[in-house]
């Protein structure tokens, strides 16, 4: 059929001639094949439009993509892209939840990259497949493909628009069968109609109206509710957590409930959801000693004292060099500690897992790459397992949806049963695999004329977990930390001051083992708080140095034009006032000051204003207003880049205030909103969006780029109503006032 | 062991199989299937579970069963319906007005706080239709948002409180 068809529309190419050959053909098969979609472990051909798009006989269309939905919106923005190739409305598509035997594999929903890198093929998908309809559609009407124009999936011949089809009688439901060759034309951005405006979400109707379906709305007949069985707080990592004895008995008096052992890793089972709550905290099980944790006073110590790994990010020019003809150096070390995803509501998944095979419905951030775990954990080949995506809460990087995914794979193998396993808090805040702590030594050297001459960064950090705790403890084998392979796990050299013309600069990356520590991984823009807390705060100090305004001082050393839109944005948003920042520090017990700072993550351009207040007495960090701006080249959608610039300004000033995960010698003890408080309501800033529309750039992410920039605004407004500088977040009121305190007797 | 417990949900008298020690919560999603009211940390500390109960937001993930039979509780599904009960209109709208204004400021991102943070501000402008961005503030602190939607949770409030206040001219 393939061949026919392909013949076909070489032909008609080449001649022009009328294509008589019947899509109808491909009928019944490819309606047969459409409904077995799902019958196959995929992934499908990302190289056939079929894979990306169906478009049924009532002109909608269903579009498969492999980005998930996390509460980005990033659907409502592929659906922009589709539709505006496609010339469909918003209204006229739906978006096929990730299914490891249905969706394409675009990897993980992760480094903002669902519009930057998973846009692009599914715009080649929507082009191509936009072609093939105008053949058909040129063969129906009888003219040329030239001659017909769109909208909203009508074609019609352009001057006589009673000569029309639609894709729905095209093609309704059967297949495409054409590859993508990626020479199908794709409309240029001054035709954009759909992409570029702020289209509002198309999950939020069913969201507010509660007909959405999340993880943890799924239960199945004859289901069992499960639960985890971990010591309360993850201990050292590398050391798994051994149940030297469990006794049964202590759980005998509730019914039903059953202990479910595989390797260390255990569980409990119960026809009812809160017999399972109580078996879980009723168990009595012996956990075998494990080594001990720095704790929270040690952890830094112990990072600095490690062997590393060093790698030379960026060396340019002679930085020793640099630094001697500076007339003023700025310099410090910077510390920011472990802090945790932790999504509102705690992981689930429900799994059942029969002798033929496993479906397994979760909330992971990697679908193809869950499966593999999945499969490995219940010894099964990948393809007898599927995996589902439904969505959970914000999970900000790699919180426990493997562990929820994993643990209810083998409780449902070993019961028999459908099992959904719901993480309790102290689960999910014990047990996650936390954004690692980093140091930063870095120190910036300026001449006379206010122009930084030299610049060098040292930062210490360790790696990212790349198994799970609960497949750890099940196959009874050591973690194993991925150390090196991205700019989030190395040193950022985006971040660390190239946004500046710097003609000495050096990054360095030490990579601390995780082994003896707790358990990372990837937390929403990795380390770029960090890195932005200490390098910004630097380049402000320069500016003091020089007695220059920091905003003055940053354009002065600024030549790309994306940085300087993005911190001229920002600027003009908040009325910026021009002063040496610290100059005028009031002598009451509030005082206010301004701030500025630049950040990015991997692509795209982040700038904030933070105005703060700083109640001296109490050592409170109020955070009044924030104004980011972000240019991610095209916006798909402004409205979403603005949501996305509220969400991160706020869950910046959070962390930097507010949150550090708390360890003792033998484990973790942040384990509610309690002992790991973030920034609540009556603390909350107010935040002005600035998106900085570039029409003419490739889209990049939107999800992360101002987090470090909003952590670095904060600390330079504090300094700028205090005269004092904070080199560890969080700034909490103790750290704030030890370091007025400082000030006072001339330390600081 | 699970005994039949009547509760009155939503208007309407409902009969379910439970402990008396079972936290409503785990009654609202088990056994009567709803989705407004969510686990979200078990220790009243987050508003993922809030409920009214007689017009009061209380956290359904530690009150037990056993202590709200006689008493009115509306979960987020039920909120039209009370709403057109307080302001005695004849026809239940389809969404309460703080619903709809989540959907014209957009102010969801994942959507988990949502239930709580609804529950909540419906009490609030039910109590005091038109509050004060402090008042609004204080109300709504003990709900939390991880995805840092609270200046959108705010305006969305405030554009309710404006569109109530009109209805009820």
């Amino acid at each position: 059929m393939r061949s026919f068809e392909t013949f076909s529309r070489r032909k008609l190419l080449k001649t022009g001639g009328a294509l008589i050959v019947g899509f109808s053909f491909a009928g019944a098969a490819s309606a047969r094949a459409a409904a077995a979609r799902g019958d196959v472990a995929g992934p499908p051909d990302q190289g056939e439009v079929d894979s990306w798009i169906a478009v049924h006989a009532d002109n909608t269309a269903t579009v498969y993509f492999g980005k998930c939905e996390l509460g980005q919106g990033n659907t409502t923005g592929l659906l922009q892209i589709t539709g505006e190739e496609l010339d469909l409305d918003i209204s006229q598509m739906s978006a096929m939840r990730l299914d490891t035997n249905v969706t394409p594999n675009q990897g993980a929903t992760s480094s903002s990259s669902s519009i930057h890198r998973g846009g692009p093929p599914l715009r080649a998908a929507a082009a191509e497949a936009r072609q093939q309809l105008l053949l058909l559609a040129s063969v129906k009407l009888g003219v040329q493909p030239g001659s017909l124009s769109v909208s909203k999936g009508v074609v019609s011949v352009e001057g006589d628009p009673t000569r029309r089809t639609t894709y729905g009688e095209l093609l309704g439901d059967k297949k495409f069968e054409v590859k993508i060759s990626g020479s199908a034309p794709v409309k240029p951005p001054s035709r954009y109609k759909l992409v570029g405006q702020s289209v509002r979400r198309v999950d939020i109707p069913d969201k507010v109206r509660g007909n959405y379906v999340r993880a943890q709305h799924l239960r199945a007949d004859n289901m069992l509710h499960g639960r985890v069985v971990l010591p309360r707080g993850q201990r050292a990592f590398g050391y798994g957590a051994k149940p030297l004895s469990i006794d049964e008995s202590s759980i005998a008096n509730i019914p039903g409930a059953r202990v479910v052992r595989k390797g260390d890793f255990v569980g409990v089972v119960a026809e009812r959801e809160w017999d399972a709550v109580k078996a879980a905290r009723q168990l009595k099980v012996t956990w075998q000693e494990t080594p001990r944790l720095p704790s929270n006073a040690g952890l830094y110590e112990k990072m600095r004292a490690a062997k590393t790994t060093d790698t030379v990010v960026t060396d340019i020019g002679d930085a020793a060099k640099g630094f001697q003809a500076a007339a003023h150096v700025a310099g410090a070390t910077y510390h920011g500690p472990y802090q945790g995803h932790i999504p509102f509501w705690p992981n689930c998944a429900l799994a059942d897992v029969g002798p033929n095979g496993a479906v397994v419905k979760s909330s992971s951030q990697d679908v193809y790459s869950s499966r593999a775990q999945i499969a490995k954990v219940l010894g099964l080949p990948e393809a007898k397992v599927r995996v589902q995506y439904y969505e959970s809460s914000g999970t900000f990087g790699r919180s426990c949806y493997e562990d929820a995914s994993q643990a209810a794979a083998i409780l449902s193998q070993a019961m028999r049963r459908p099992v959904r396993v719901q993480f309790m808090r102290w689960d999910e805040h014990g047990w996650d695999n936390y954004g690692p702590p980093h140091i930063a030594e870095i120190r910036a050297g300026v001449d006379q004329n206010g122009k930084i001459v030299a610049y060098e960064y040292h930062g210490w950090q360790h790696g990212w977990t790349v198994t799970s705790t609960v497949s750890d403890l099940a196959l009874q084998v050591k973690g194993v930390e991925r150390a090196g392979g991205t700019n989030s796990i190395t040193v950022n050299p985006i971040s660390t001051g190239s946004m500046y013309v710097i003609a000495n600069r050096r990054v360095i990356s030490h990579a601390v083992p995780m082994e003896g520590l707790l358990r990372g991984a990837a937390l929403r823009s990795p380390l770029d708080l960090n890195y932005s807390f200490a390098s910004e705060q630097t380049i402000d100090e320069l500016a003091t140095a020089v007695k220059m305004d920091p905003l003055a001082f940053r354009r002065q050393n600024i030549a790309d034009k994306r940085w300087l839109g993005v911190l001229n944005a920002a600027a003009e948003a908040a009325k910026w006032s021009p002063r040496v920042s610290g100059s005028s520090v009031s002598g009451g017990d509030v005082v206010s000051g301004r701030g500025i700072g630049l950040g990015s993550h991997h692509v795209s351009y982040g700038a904030a204003v933070a105005e703060v207040e700083v109640d001296k007495r109490s050592g409170v960090i109020s955070v009044k207003r924030l104004y980011g701006a972000m240019d991610v080249g095209l916006a798909v959608n402004p409205g979403l880049v603005e949501n996305q610039i509220i969400g991160q300004m706020v869950q910046s000033t959070s962390r930097v205030l507010k949150e550090e995960v708390k360890f003792d010698e033998h484990g973790v003890t942040s384990l509610d909103w309690a002992s790991y408080p973030i920034l609540r309501f009556a603390e909350s800033p107010e935040v002005v969006p600035v998106v900085v529309q570039r029409l003419d750039e490739p889209s990049t992410g939107a999800g992360e780029e101002v987090m470090g920039a909003t952590a670095a605004a904060i600390a330079n407004a504090v300094f700028d109503a205090t005269g004092v500088r904070l080199r560890e977040y969080p700034m909490t009121p103790e750290r704030v006032k030890a370091a007025l305190a400082g000030a006072k007797v001339g330390r600081a | 062991m699970a005994q039949a417990i009547g509760i009155n949900v939503n208007g309407e008298a409902r009969t379910v199989a439970a402990d008396l020690d079972t936290p409503l919560l785990y009654v609202l999603m088990n056994e009567l299937q709803l989705r407004g009211p969510q686990f979200g940390c078990g220790l009243a500390q987050c508003g993922s579970c809030s409920v009214l109960i007689d017009g009061v937001e209380t956290r359904s993930c530690v009150t037990p069963v056993a202590s709200v039979v006689g008493k009115k509780i509306t979960t987020v599904e039920g909120l039209p319906a009370l709403y057109a009960q307080q302001k005695g209109l004849k026809e239940t709208p389809e969404l309460h007005p703080v619903q709809q204004a989540f959907v014209e400021v957009q102010a969801l991102h994942c959507g988990a706080c949502y239930n709580g943070v609804t529950i909540k501000a419906s009490e609030l402008l039910a109590k005091n239709p038109k509050p004060s961005d402090s008042e609004i503030r204080t109300a709504m602190n003990g709900h939390l948002c991880r995805c840092g939607t609270y200046p959108r949770i705010l305006q969305a409030i405030k554009l309710a409180s404006a569109r109530m206040s009109g209805a009820a001219r």
